[in-house]
């Protein structure tokens, strides 16, 4: 039902209707809206689930991790340090092929302290081997979460849905909220296959020496690899089933005849469709290339997209300190080298730490690179409160 | 797109105020957003809030920078927060105030419109909580949201006495801006 309802509510009532069996999470801001609204739930009686309150995150992932080998369909949420503290048994899941869902809604890492929005944290995770889909509105980030179990289920991989914090979590907008009967009808009940079951005793994600280990992450790597199909099919699925696009590898906008083509992932996708419109009018052509899956990352859907594309722009909300843009990265390294020479492909970095995000600010960042190629910029830097001994 | 910023203290209710317009927004059949400025809140600390309005969905994440409306629920800020910022000359700013419009000598071309909500709030409420007053008024000078919609919208977020008691409020700050 169509309903005027926050963007944590809308997933917490939406990760109910999944009938996860095991949820636990430690409260963090700007999560904490999440598993409260799924704390009354179960509370109420209104999901037949365990709530397990921890002392940590890294108890929280710990019990997933446990319920999940146990074969519980198993759920949690968090954020920033919340994720960082997790990291460890964040990898262990991966590498067990379980397939838990988490919440991640993305905060800046301290220090210096930040509870604002940035996407740091999930990149921080980025090479765990877990499925990391990025959600533009709520209704996505709704959408993402029936796909999400669906995708870990079918491809023994666990899977981050990542909203941006605040921007995100506690916007109020209009989401349809599936109902039971449709939640159910998409994702059947979880049948785990590689579950510890004292009956039958052994062990899961234990010790491997150097004549095994090695294979292990290259199974884990194709695997990854081979999620794109699951991902892909998952989200066609979902659009015969629920009427609307969410998910996927990719999503483009406006991006046929663009002279610039803007990559970028997460809630900032709205600001620049709208930046796109005004723009248009004013007889520019640009578009818009949006990553749904940053892991799997659709370096092929990239090339196959822009590779007639010469002006392409990355602006990203995270930042690998001593390199550059981390999507930014990705991007250059999906065209092959040969080919690199008279594309641009430029980076900025923006909105670190919760900083505004204008349309304004994107459209000196389009601008310049009409002129341009930009190795690295921060936009919306206040040059102004950085003195020379800093640098 | 209308948009509207709503200043306030923690605990005035500012977040529940946006929340609450763009719930009745929706009730009328618009499209809407609101969204916090996503502050450390506490009790007494400046705190803004954000709402936007259109016919067709709202894409957008900024803040909102040039508000049609402003919406003030603590006159002392105005001094101390750039509470002006950005209001667009022909807009409009409702202060919770018990001096006339004029007093607040405010440097804007806007509309200038005041209401005692902290003075009703006590004596309706019985706590200093404005917020209810504050939509009240704002729905009623500018017709943007039907006050049926907003009275649903409290009485689904506050159901029993908490909701009746801001109902009256409502009520109360309609009758008094009707009359002006």
């Amino acid at each position: 039902m169509l309903k005027q309802i926050e963007g944590s509510h809308a997933v917490a009532e939406c990760v109910a209707k999944c009938r996860p069996n095991v949820i636990s999470a430690y409260p963090i801001t700007p999560q904490t809206h999440i598993v409260e609204e799924l704390a009354s739930i179960v509370g109420r009686g209104d999901l037949d689930a365990e709530y397990v309150n921890v002392e940590s995150e890294f108890s929280a992932a710990s019990v997933v991790l446990g319920a999940s080998a146990a074969g519980a369909r198993a759920y949690s949420a968090t954020t920033s340090q919340g994720l960082l503290l997790m990291s460890e048994v964040v990898y262990c899941i991966a590498g067990m092929r379980l397939p838990i869902v988490f919440t991640i809604a993305n905060r800046a890492i301290s220090a210096p302290l930040s509870i604002w929005n940035d996407q740091q944290d999930s990149m921080a995770l980025r090479d765990a081997g877990w499925i990391q889909l990025h959600a533009e509105d709520n209704q996505e980030a709704t959408d993402l979460h029936i796909q999400a179990f669906k995708i870990a289920e079918e491809t023994h991989l666990p899977v981050m849905v990542c909203m941006d914090g605040f921007i995100l979590t506690h916007a109020f907008e209009p989401v349809d909220v599936p109902d039971q009967k449709e939640v159910d009808n998409f994702l059947p009940p979880f049948r785990p296959t590689n579950i510890v079951d004292p009956r039958w005793p052994r062990g899961i994600g234990l010790f491997a020496d150097p004549r095994f280990y090695m294979e292990t992450r290259y199974i884990l790597h194709r695997a990854m690899e081979k999620s794109e199909e699951t991902i892909k099919k998952v989200s066609q699925d979902f659009a015969k089933a629920f009427g609307r696009d969410s998910g996927g590898f990719i999503k483009t906008y406006k991006l046929k005849d663009a002279d610039v083509v803007v990559i970028s992932m997460g809630s900032i996708v709205g600001t620049i469709k709208d930046l796109i419109d005004q723009l248009e009018e004013e007889g520019k052509k640009v578009g818009l290339l949006q990553i749904c899956s940053y892991r799997p990352f659709p370096r092929r859907e990239i090339y196959n997209t822009l590779k007639d594309k010469m002006n392409i722009v990355v602006v990203e909300k995270s930042i690998s300190l001593g390199r550059g843009g981390i999507l930014a990265s990705d991007v250059r390294w999906s065209f092959p080298r040969a080919e690199k020479k008279d594309r641009n492909i430029s980076s900025f970095i923006a909105g670190l730490g919760g900083r505004n995000i204008t349309k304004n600010d994107l459209r000196y960042m389009v601008e310049k690179v009409e002129k341009e190629p930009v190795e690295l910029e921060f936009l919306g830097l206040k040059k102004e409160l950085i003195s020379e001994k800093d640098l | 797109m209308i948009e509207i910023r709503i200043h306030g203290r923690g605990g005035q209710g500012n977040v529940a105020a946006a929340e609450l317009l763009s719930i009745a927004a929706f009730k009328d059949g618009k499209f809407s957003q609101a969204f916090p400025s996503f502050g450390a809140e506490r009790v007494g600390a400046p705190v803004m809030a954000f709402v936007r309005i259109d016919d067709k969905k709202i894409r957008t994440r900024e803040d909102v920078q040039n508000p049609d409306y402003l919406i003030v629920q603590d006159s002392n800020l105005i001094g101390s927060v750039p509470v002006l910022d950005g209001l667009k000359p022909n807009g409009l700013i409702l202060v919770n105030s018990e001096k006339k419009p004029e007093e607040l000598q405010l440097k804007t071309t806007a509309k200038v419109e005041t209401i005692p909500a902290t003075e009703i709030a006590l004596e309706i409420i019985g706590r200093p909580i404005p917020n209810a007053i504050m939509i009240g008024a704002f729905c009623t000078i500018t017709g943007l949201i039907s006050l049926d919609a907003v009275q649903e919208a409290i009485m689904g977020k506050f159901p029993g006495r908490v909701g009746e008691n801001n109902v009256a409020a409502l009520e109360r700050a309609r009758e008094i801006m009707q009359k002006r």
